[in-house]
């Protein structure tokens, strides 16, 4: 049988990702039908993550399916000791799909080998968040009007960030240019480096951040900066506020740029800046909801053409 | 130049009839490729010599192990511990084939993820990785292990 599940955005194609973008798309002009009635979908959130369990959730209701799972390890058997493993296979008998988060890197990997029914990594400790990445991508297309040649500007922790690290996998089909604003503690890791080296990912690394150095970005995609990744807190004190976007630093930029952020955002973006065209970070949370919708619509086997198809949509 | 065996060597640890010789082991992991090998459960007569003097590494181990002889998937493991390890067929006390072990693509169940984070330090699972470049890569959480700091299980 096929696997069906999704551990990680770099197992998709570029043809793989756009077709993902035009089902979003879909979605986004029908967000509500009865594609998937009878359908039952499991989210098992063994780490809470409220943003994304509503998301997938409300994906899976607005198409007509059952939700089942739970939000809180706490009351799950995994409490008692159960494996991993077990708690996977008996949910299988029940649904269809099984949206995972867990706080275990490669949790969603091992699960996909053990269920029958798809697996999509909703999350798996610091290793990775595929679904995050789809709704950025599709943000992305849906500004600038394409994913090719772009200017990305990433900006804050790009030492932890999975995010940002996703990103530069899923683009590298693109051939975009990154460029790398971080303090010395949290910069890109070698690895990463290395990795745009050997997909011919452009990347250029700035020290500042400032009006100059972002006047060409496409995307500026802020990432939270969190003080707990620091050693030396004095550090932290020195450069948490220089990563901080000021309205004032938009003057330069160009007219289609937008601003994106995967939230929570704690001060790493000025709250002036929300009511400005470039802000682009709610707007951004709200595409999850249809990235979400085509990401388990694939899962379960659905076509982009069935959805076109799809008669039973509710206005 | 011969390759015939010093007798002075050959003295140290006793000859088989039949059998496989391991030889140039590091010293110290002798035990390590005896729980890879799980050797405990040999019936046979198996001969170990620890700390012997040798030229090209300082000392090293030897074993030899009668009547047993290995495929190559069994002995491609031992890479993980070292590279310069070799294996010796013997037939009628003569050696018929001799092999240098060479890492396999993948190996699993026998190192462990370095990670504690990693799900397969916390599941009863075998563990798994990807060899590239001298590299492991554990097929679950991605991290990345140099091959001379890999742990063995």
């Amino acid at each position: 049988m096929e696997n069906r599940s999704l551990v990680s955005i770099a197992e998709y194609s570029r043809e793989k990702l756009e077709y993902l973008i035009r089902m979003a798309g879909e979605f986004e002009r029908h967000p509500n039908s009865r594609l998937l009635e009878g359908k039952v979908v499991a989210t098992l959130f063994f780490e809470p993550s409220t943003r994304t369990r509503l998301s997938f959730e409300t994906a899976a209701n607005r198409l007509g399916a059952r939700v089942i799972g739970f939000a809180d390890p706490k009351v799950t058997s995994g409490t008692k000791g159960e494996t991993l493993k077990d708690t996977i296979i008996m949910v299988s008998n029940y649904a269809d799909v099984i949206v995972m988060r867990h706080y275990l890197e490669g949790a969603a990997r091992y699960a996909s080998e053990l269920s029958p029914v798809p697996i999509i990594n909703a999350g798996d400790g610091a290793n990775q968040h595929p679904s995050q990445t789809m709704l950025d991508l599709y943000s992305i297309y849906k500004t600038q009007g394409t994913l090719d040649n772009l200017q990305i500007y990433l900006v804050g922790d790009l030492k932890y960030g999975r995010t940002v690290h996703s990103l530069l996998t899923a683009m590298r089909h693109f051939s975009p240019t990154f460029h790398f604003i971080a303090p010395d503690e949290l910069a890109m890791p070698d690895y990463w480096k290395q990795y745009c080296l050997e997909h011919d990912i452009r990347y250029v690394e700035h020290k500042d951040f400032n009006e100059d150095t972002i006047r060409d970005a496409d995307i500026l995609y802020m990432t939270r900066v969190q003080k707990e990744r620091f050693t030396d807190l004095m550090e932290y004190e020195r450069v948490k506020d220089r990563y901080l976007l000021k309205r004032s630093m938009l003057q330069k930029v160009k007219d289609n740029m937008k601003i994106l952020h995967p939230l929570p955002r704690v001060n790493e973006i000025e709250y002036s800046i929300d009511d400005d065209p470039h802000a682009y970070y709610f707007e951004q949370a709200r595409n999850g909801l249809y990235a979400r919708q085509a990401l388990i619509c694939d899962a379960l086997g659905i076509t982009l053409e069935e959805v076109t198809n799809c008669k039973s949509f509710i206005l | 130049m011969s390759n015939a065996p010093n007798p002075r060597k050959e003295m140290m640890v006793a000859a088989i009839e039949n059998g496989t010789v391991i030889d140039h082991i590091p010293a110290d992991k002798i035990f390590q490729v005896m729980s890879l090998l799980h050797l405990e459960r040999i019936r046979s007569a198996v001969t170990i010599g620890y700390n012997l003097e040798s030229k090209q590494m300082g000392t090293k181990s030897i074993i030899k192990i009668a009547d047993k002889h290995f495929s190559d998937e069994e002995i491609s493991q031992l890479a993980v511990l070292c590279r310069h390890i070799t294996l010796s067929t013997i037939r009628d006390y003569q050696v018929v084939e001799k092999r240098r072990v060479s890492l396999p693509d993948e190996i699993t169940g026998i190192v462990r993820c370095p990670n504690p984070k990693c799900i397969t330090n916390h599941e009863p699972m075998r563990t798994r990785f990807h060899v590239i470049d001298g590299t492991l890569t554990c097929h679950y959480c991605n991290n990345s292990t140099p091959l001379d700091k890999v742990t063995i299980i």
